[in-house]
């Protein structure tokens, strides 16, 4: 909005940030602005419009962190202009991520003596691990077939169709053929036997998710494990398992150590954790783990003489800030090993105050399994009227983002609500979900069903002539006043932090 | 250290921190510890183990930006616990990556209208960047191949052995061949006419560096489009270019506008850049920029129902921190195009002074040329005896990070140091820099030559003297008693410290 009068120059510094010339112009869009402005009005200016995006904290839909010590978040900050790669400059920073990688090895039980380094890389998140770990199976898979003199043209990768996006990524972006094992209604994830039987010489491994991005469910590796075993002895082939444990990998070592998915199965070669998720740390960090110096091929790893000294490395990502492995280290040593499990149990504890609350209004079915990762999924028990989608529209009025999607094939008419539990997500918020659950229930049976393609039928089918047929438009001006009355009659509750 | 008294529970929150047992027990350093300890005692460890880092504002080493504004700062905070990749909950996060990839994109002349989006995303860095500009190529070359019924599986790529590690990991790991075009002395840049000559039928493109990594030169990407048309003219290749203008990329247009490097040229087809570097943020952003849809083959970017909503994506990363992002759009608006001018031509002046100064000690030769990324990079005149790596570790006692490499094939006896000027390396640190350097030059010159093969060849001459001289004295040392005098004559050295270190 540009006034038409202007300040004097010589006023400038004395106006407020809010009344100076700089928030009265309109940035440019598209294109870099000519001239410089003060570093207040940036701020502000910017400050202003981010006001406008969701609050992190009530976003339900994301396992990543979002509180932190303040504590580590001065650490983070005074480290915000470290580059990661510099391990020359930055060797206590180098030592702190070997420090980290040791101790999740450690955690997953990896196979190694005392003294013996882990083999493991950090890395921006579970995509990259996920993408390295392929990237490991694929060539060892490639120099076996070719030391065989066989084709090794034609690699897959087999999975559960509940995969996260990243495994999609993998196989397109590095030429891997996707073997995905359906969905069926009931079962959420990926089915040992059904995976096991997809198996053939060109596989590169068997992936197997700890904590489904969709219920929570935790895969039963160690049923993959023996029956891989079995198959294995009988073709020779050798196929390896990787475990995507991107949520999973920082629950079940507190809650259920005596479950068996980590390198105790001999065939797991490598594991990947995102330490932004149940490590308790802001986006940005994740962890890849092999069994053994084995499992990595060595021609994959560089030895770069960048900036005059030998540094070995293995991720696709070169520069980046150093601040999330240092708060990876901080929370580990911060919180120890009784600190993780006391927040688990916490936010299990919390689940099933949200569980039990969403049980008691009568209108859901629970999806999500009591054991897995801290999460809540749930349908309608009668979606005819309405559905999942409009529970969700409605809760972001009072503030919460809880996110509705359908199943992957074969369950793609099954519609779910997610709710994440993460450690900032206290009993009171819980308590008050329901309520504001409770209250969007009662909004939408008041309001009419959603027209739908079986409506229009049945009025074309009836033939007598006095029927009120309503038209497309009559019945859109009839949904139209509803919401209008509706919006009107409603007192605005202050449901927005 | 385990100190064998222990401290009563009720007692604890009374110690101050460095006398709680906290910070008298040693850490486990491969295993989880058992039990939690208090934030302030785990901030104070860590804190305290960092000290022993460099200090980020003296590495020299890096192009990477080691300082922002403090209202930069807060914002970055801020966002810290925002997750990028959410874009449905964080509309205006996402909104603002958009127009830095507008801007960017406009500030490389691509050929779009001014309502018109360009095609182009946020990465972690370069590094991100350079793999899907390369995995973008490989596909539309694919694709291409198979239309025309050829073969498809020996795609190459063409570039200079002065790339940075980040090509050859693309190359090692997406199974593309990478045919490089050797340096030479004198010449640490692709040459275009060599360039193109190894272009073949294979080739998904040639990638050219905007600010090589190792002195710092624009390469001559217009003289690259010119004589690769003409051979596509001839073969119908249709071979394309991408610039690696992770350095340049923010310098170019602000020094040298005239500069044709970028979209103007038509076999541009992508540009990456580090937002990190010359975009003046710090480490952790990138930016790649496609000349138009077209290339950019639809089937690479995912439409995902994450949380909810439809998401396109292209990206290797996925969940990431939404910090950098916003310093960078906030570096935009708040410098302009003004601002970045500024700050450059103050990095080359700074550049320039350093430049002059080492040139002056006379002991230099500068390898580094003035047009270019603000950097100096020089080798010793003479390097009989000692090394600039000796220099480098020198240097490392005021405080100074000064890499010194071994330049690339053909030209691996060159040795070189190289000192990039950021924007918060000022005038008086340059100075300080030159005199810290001249301290140095006079403490090598007295010392004694490092012992080389020649020195051993010489006292096995005398040795076999020896033989025929059994009864006379003779002043040979041996190889330990050379190595004490060096020893102690550091040590007096070392004796000698100045407070160098910041």
């Amino acid at each position: 909005m540009v006034l038409s009068k202007t300040s004097s120059q010589s006023d400038v510094s004395i106006h407020s940030t809010f009344a100076s010339r700089y928030v009265r112009d309109s940035l440019p869009r598209f294109k870099i602005p000519e001239n410089s402005i003060p570093k207040e009005a940036a701020s502000q200016i910017i400050n202003d419009e981010l006001m406008l995006d969701g609050n992190p904290r009530l976003n339900l839909a994301s396992f990543v962190t979002t509180w932190m010590e303040p504590e580590c978040d001065k650490l983070m900050m005074a480290a915000i202009n470290k580059n990661y790669v510099d391990m020359d400059e930055y060797p206590i920073t180098t030592e702190l991520q070997n420090r980290c990688v040791n101790m999740i090895a450690h955690l997953f039980n990896a196979p190694l003596g005392d003294g013996e380094a882990a083999v493991g890389v950090g890395t921006v998140g579970s995509s990259e691990a996920i993408m390295l770990a392929g990237l490991a199976f694929k060539r060892k898979w490639q120099n076996k077939m070719k030391a065989l003199g066989k084709p090794h043209d034609k690699p897959n990768i087999v999975t559960g169709a509940n995969v996260q996006v990243c495994w999609e990524k993998f196989a397109r972006y590095f030429e891997v053929e996707l073997k995905e094992v359906k969905l069926t209604d009931g079962y959420y994830v990926m089915n040992p036997e059904k995976a096991v039987e997809m198996v053939d010489e060109n596989t590169i491994c068997v992936a197997a998710i700890l904590g489904s991005t969709l219920n929570g469910e935790f895969e039963d590796v160690k049923t993959l494990n023996d029956l891989l075993m079995k198959k294995n002895q009988e073709t020779g082939w050798d196929t390896p398992i990787h475990v995507d444990a991107a949520s999973g990998g920082f629950i079940a070592p507190f809650l259920y150590p005596e479950l068996e998915w980590d390198f105790r199965l001999p065939l797991v070669k490598s594991i990947n954790v995102s330490g932004h998720k149940y490590g308790l740390v802001y986006a940005g960090i994740g962890w890849a783990i092999w069994r053994n110096k084995e499992d990595l091929p060595e021609e994959l790893i560089f030895h770069i003489n960048y900036l005059g000294a030998d540094q070995p490395t293995f991720t696709l990502n070169f520069s980046k800030g150093s601040s999330q492995v240092i708060a990876q280290y901080y929370q580990l040593i911060r919180l120890g090993y009784e600190g993780y499990k006391n927040i688990m149990e916490n936010c299990q504890e919390n689940a099933m105050v949200l569980k039990e609350g969403l049980e008691k209004t009568g209108r859901f079915n629970i999806v999500s399994k009591d054991d897995g990762v801290p999460l809540v999924a749930f349908s309608l028990k009668d979606n005819s009227r309405h559905t999942e989608f409009e529970v969700s529209d409605l809760l972001r009025r009072f503030g919460w983002i809880v996110p509705a999607y359908t199943m992957p094939p074969d369950a793609q008419h099954v519609t779910v609500l997610r709710v994440v539990i993460r450690e900032d997500f206290s009993r009171t918020l819980a308590e008050r979900l329901v309520v504001d659950i409770q209250k969007v229930l009662h909004e939408l049976d008041t309001l009419p069903a959603r027209v739908s393609a079986k409506i229009a039928a049945t009025e074309e089918h009836d033939k007598n002539g006095t029927v009120v047929k309503k038209t497309a438009i009559e019945v859109q001006r009839e949904i139209t006043t509803a919401w209008m009355k509706f919006v009107a009659d409603k007192k605005k509750t202050n449901g927005v932090c | 250290m385990v100190v064998t008294t222990t401290v009563s529970d009720s007692d604890e929150h009374l110690h101050c921190t460095f006398a709680s047992r906290y910070a008298r027990t040693s850490l486990p350093r491969f295993k989880m510890p058992e039990g939690s300890m208090p934030k302030e005692a785990a901030y104070q460890i860590v804190n305290d183990e960092l000290m022993l880092d460099g200090n980020p504002r003296l590495n020299l080493a890096s192009f990477v930006t080691t300082w922002m504004e403090p209202e930069c700062d807060k914002l970055i905070m801020d966002s810290i616990n925002k997750n990028y990749v959410d874009m449905d909950e964080y509309p205006v996060t996402t909104e603002l990556q958009n127009r830095c990839v507008n801007m960017i994109a406009h500030l490389f002349h691509v050929p779009v209208g001014d309502d018109e989006t360009a095609i182009g995303v946020g990465t972690v860095g370069s590094s991100e960047a350079i793999m899907l500009a390369g995995l973008a190529f490989k596909r539309k070359w694919q694709a291409k191949r198979k239309a025309q019924g050829k073969p498809y599986d020996k795609p190459n790529i063409v570039t200079g052995a002065n790339v940075q590690v980040c090509w050859e990991k693309f190359a090692r790991y997406f199974e593309v061949e990478l045919k490089e075009v050797k340096l030479k002395e004198g010449y640490y840049v692709m040459d275009p006419v060599k360039a193109v000559e190894m272009v073949d039928e294979n080739t998904i493109c040639v990638a050219a560096i905007l600010g090589s990594t190792l002195t710092g030169e624009y390469e001559d990407v217009k003289h690259l489009n010119e004589l690769l048309t003409e051979k596509n003219k001839t073969t119908g290749w249709d071979t394309p270019i991408h610039v690696d203008a992770a350095s340049g990329g923010f310098i170019a247009p602000f020094l040298f506008p005239e500069l044709e490097w970028d979209f103007r040229l038509p076999l541009v087809k992508s540009i990456n850049v580090s937002g990190h570097k010359y975009g003046l943020v710090y480490a952790g952003v990138g930016w790649v920029i496609w000349r138009s849809k077209d290339d950019l083959p639809e089937e690479l970017v995912f439409h995902i129902n994450y949380l909810g909503s439809d998401q396109p994506t292209f990206t290797l990363n996925f969940s990431k921190g939404s910090s950098q992002i916003i310093a960078q759009y906030y570096q935009f608006i708040r410098l302009g195009f003004e601002g970045y001018k500024s700050i450059m031509e103050n990095c080359m002046e700074n550049a320039k002074l350093l430049r002059e100064e080492i040139a002056k000690t006379g002991k230099f030769e500068i390898v580094s040329k003035d047009v270019g990324v603000p950097l100096v990079a020089f080798a010793l005149k003479d390097g009989s005896r000692y090394t600039v790596f000796q220099i480098s570790e020198s240097l490392r006692r005021f405080g100074w990070v000064v890499p010194a490499y071994t330049m690339p094939p053909d030209a691996e006896h060159i040795a070189v140091l190289r000192v990039v000027i950021r924007e918060d390396f000022s005038h008086s640190l340059a100075e300080r820099l030159v005199s810290n350097i001249q301290k140095v030059l006079k403490e090598l010159d007295e010392l004694p030559p490092r012992l080389s093969t020649k020195a051993a060849h010489v006292t096995d001459v005398t040795d076999e003297t020896q033989k025929g001289n059994a009864d006379q004295p003779h002043p040979k040392k041996s190889a330990m008693e050379t190595q004490k005098e060096i020893f102690n004559y550091w040590r007096r050295i070392s004796d000698m410290k100045t407070s160098g270190v910041c």
